[in-house]
């Protein structure tokens, strides 16, 4: 099972790269994360991964996309609440690639 | 996570036989699933200590069970049809791709042990023992394997290398050495109601906000109701309905349709997933297990009619199996296909002028139209021969006024599979995707050079999700993939609804 560093305590990971215990998550932890996929977080990075991790806390599921773009849309701007903006801060798909730097599991099904 | 390495196969300028290239494609595994989601299934939390023992008895259960399998397993004669109609053979060269490599895999180990010229001359009849490798190689080339039944449309017998494809994943899996994809979406429709996991409160909250988008665009009252007893129609979407565009756009469509039909309907939490991936794995029981779910809905719901929306395999379960399954439907209104096609119902409308459709509002796109594997070789719509085909055309036809097949052997029964069905939509595989998909994104650069289409419609979550995925790797945009119910949302014109 691999694992990272996160302020010298080892955290796991599962075989796709997700933390395997919702508790493990740190901001520390989401930087290593994108830091695998060569991204550098941004704000606009982590005004998403805020959301997916409250939005999770209530629903015990990460938002469906329209739910994400509308939110983020409300808080920054109608030119930002789409899923081109969201491609654009996580290339791999926000309802994945998102979702492993928050901390959350990985949606599973047909998408 | 990072976007694995290998190469996007070339358009080819013509199709070619692919030259072979042995063994390629072996290292391309799916994970294994974790020993809860097998447990959950009803299977050996893992690869158990008599496994040889374990899955030769679990092979001659199946040829007794299913006739089908013995007669398929006996009746190759290797003449070579089948060998370039598989796109897995033809985007990685692997011959254990071709689907008679495929079904050999199973086939060597039943003349060993179920033959008496294998268990006598094993050397002389191509029989093998049923070794580790062997074991490996099964997990391996039937998780490669989309079960989208191209190849048997071209056997002259008929094999249905799906079918064998169930059979090995159904012993895989009672050795405990089954899939991961497949066997935690199982789990999660056992546990929260459907493959993606999104309880109740998730799924009304998504609905709340969609309505609140249709009001904004539209200034219409359209409702996506849920859980509301008495309704007339039962609708089944696929959960990736409610989570991933371009399918929401669907779903949206279908809340118009109904709206503009003045039915009332709904959806429920309970059976909130059309999907039923018990069918991938080869499960009599666990597919009978999901498919409980839309009957126990159906009933408490007071229901008349069960709608199914645009996924593909959810068909194949519902129009094949689903009466056997969760049956008799006694207490469902019998003047209506039980169960209907979403296509169905909007093609009716359609021909009864009930739908105020204008077509000009699709015409910034120029179509064409994915038949779904499943869809296309194992269901039909309406009541003529070939529905499957002619009524999702049709549909599209009614809103839109461009309009374009791919080549004629590209499509209906003769359908490319997109390459991602059949429990292969992980991340993993991402190089069996891609490369599987070649033959459809060259009939798709075909229509695309000769008719400037832009987007490709389809009725089935599976193939919306793959190609949205694979598509760039071929030059083409992810926005070109389309519901076929997007188009009818888009061309419906919309009037308030007295019962909404």
């Amino acid at each position: 099972m691999a694992t990272i560093e996160v302020n010298g305590k080892a955290v796991e990971l599962d075989e796709e790269g997700y933390l395997t215990q919702l508790s493990d998550w740190s901001e520390e932890a989401a930087a290593i994360l994108a830091g695998q996929d060569d991204i550098e977080l941004s704000d606009s990075h982590w005004e998403v991964i805020k959301f997916l991790r409250d939005y999770y806390d209530e629903y015990q599921i990460a938002p469906a996309v329209r739910v994400l773009t509308k939110a983020i849309g409300k808080k920054l701007g109608k030119d930002k609440g789409n899923s081109k903006y969201l491609y654009e801060l996580f290339p791999y798909g926000p309802a994945k690639q998102a979702c492993r730097f928050a901390g959350l599991p990985k949606p599973t099904g047909c998408i | 996570m990072a976007k694995a390495k290998f190469e996007t196969p070339a358009f080819r300028p013509y199709p070619v036989i692919p030259i072979i290239k042995q063994g390629v494609m072996k290292d391309s595994r799916s994970f294994v699933a974790k020993p809860g989601m097998q447990e959950s299934l009803g299977y050996p939390g893992e690869l158990v200590d008599n496994w040889q023992e374990v899955a030769i008895n679990k092979l001659g259960e199946l040829l007794t069970k299913y006739r089908s399998l013995r007669v398929y397993l006996d009746t190759c004669v290797k003449c070579g049809s089948c060998t370039d109609k598989c796109h897995y053979f033809i985007g990685t060269n692997d011959p254990k791709n071709m689907p008679v490599g495929r079904q050999d895999l199973l086939r060597q180990v039943y003349r060993r042990y179920f033959t008496l010229a294998g268990k006598l001359f094993p050397k002389l009849v191509g029989a093998k023992d049923l070794t580790r490798d062997m074991l490996d190689d099964w997990y391996n080339y039937f998780h490669q394997c989309s079960q989208c039944r191209r190849c048997s449309v071209y056997c002259p017998y008929g094999i249905d290398t799906a079918e064998i494809s169930m059979a090995a994943r159904e012993i895989l899996d009672s050795v405990g050495y089954g899939q991961k994809y497949c066997n935690e979406i199982i789990e999660k429709v056992f546990k929260i109601g459907n493959n993606l996991g999104l309880p109740g409160p998730a799924i009304r909250n998504t609905l709340e906000g969609l309505e609140e988008d249709i009001k904004d665009e539209t200034g219409v009252d359209v409702r996506l109701p849920l859980d509301e007893e008495g309704a007339e129609i039962l609708f089944i979407p696929p959960s990736a309905d409610f989570f991933v565009e371009p399918h929401v756009d669907g779903l949206i469509g279908y809340g118009k349709v109904f709206h503009q039909a003045g039915i009332s309907w709904t959806m429920s939490s309970h059976a909130s997933e059309a999907g039923n991936f018990g069918m991938f794995i080869g499960s009599y029981e666990n597919m009978r297990r999901v498919s409980m779910r839309i009957r126990e809905a159906a009933l408490d719901l007071k229901v008349k009619r069960i709608i199914f929306g645009e996924c593909g395999h959810a068909w194949r379960v519902a129009y094949a199996f689903l009466n056997t399954l969760a049956g008799p439907f006694d207490f469902l209104d019998q003047r209506y296909p039980i169960p209907q096609h979403i296509c169905e119902f909007t093609y009716d409308l359609i021909q009864k002028g009930a739908l105020k459709l204008d077509k000009s509002a699709n015409d910034h796109r120029r179509i064409t139209y994915h038949d779904s594997c499943n869809v296309a070789r194992a269901t039909r719509m309406g009541n003529k021969p070939g529905g499957q085909f002619v009524i999702p055309r049709e549909v599209i036809k009614a809103c839109c006024n461009h309009f374009y097949d791919m080549p004629s052997d590209t499509i209906y029964d003769e359908t490319y599979c997109c390459a991602g069905g059949g429990g292969l939509l992980t991340d993993e595989l991402m190089e069996v995707r891609v490369k599987g998909a070649l033959p459809r994104m060259e009939a798709l650069k075909h229509v695309v050079d000769n008719h400037q289409v832009t987007h490709m419609a389809m009725i089935c979550a599976i193939c919306k999700s793959q190609f949205t995925k694979v598509v760039p790797y071929y030059g083409f945009d992810m926005d070109q993939i389309i519901s076929v119910h997007q188009l009818v949302g888009d061309a419906i014109v919309l009037e308030p609804n007295d019962r909404s």
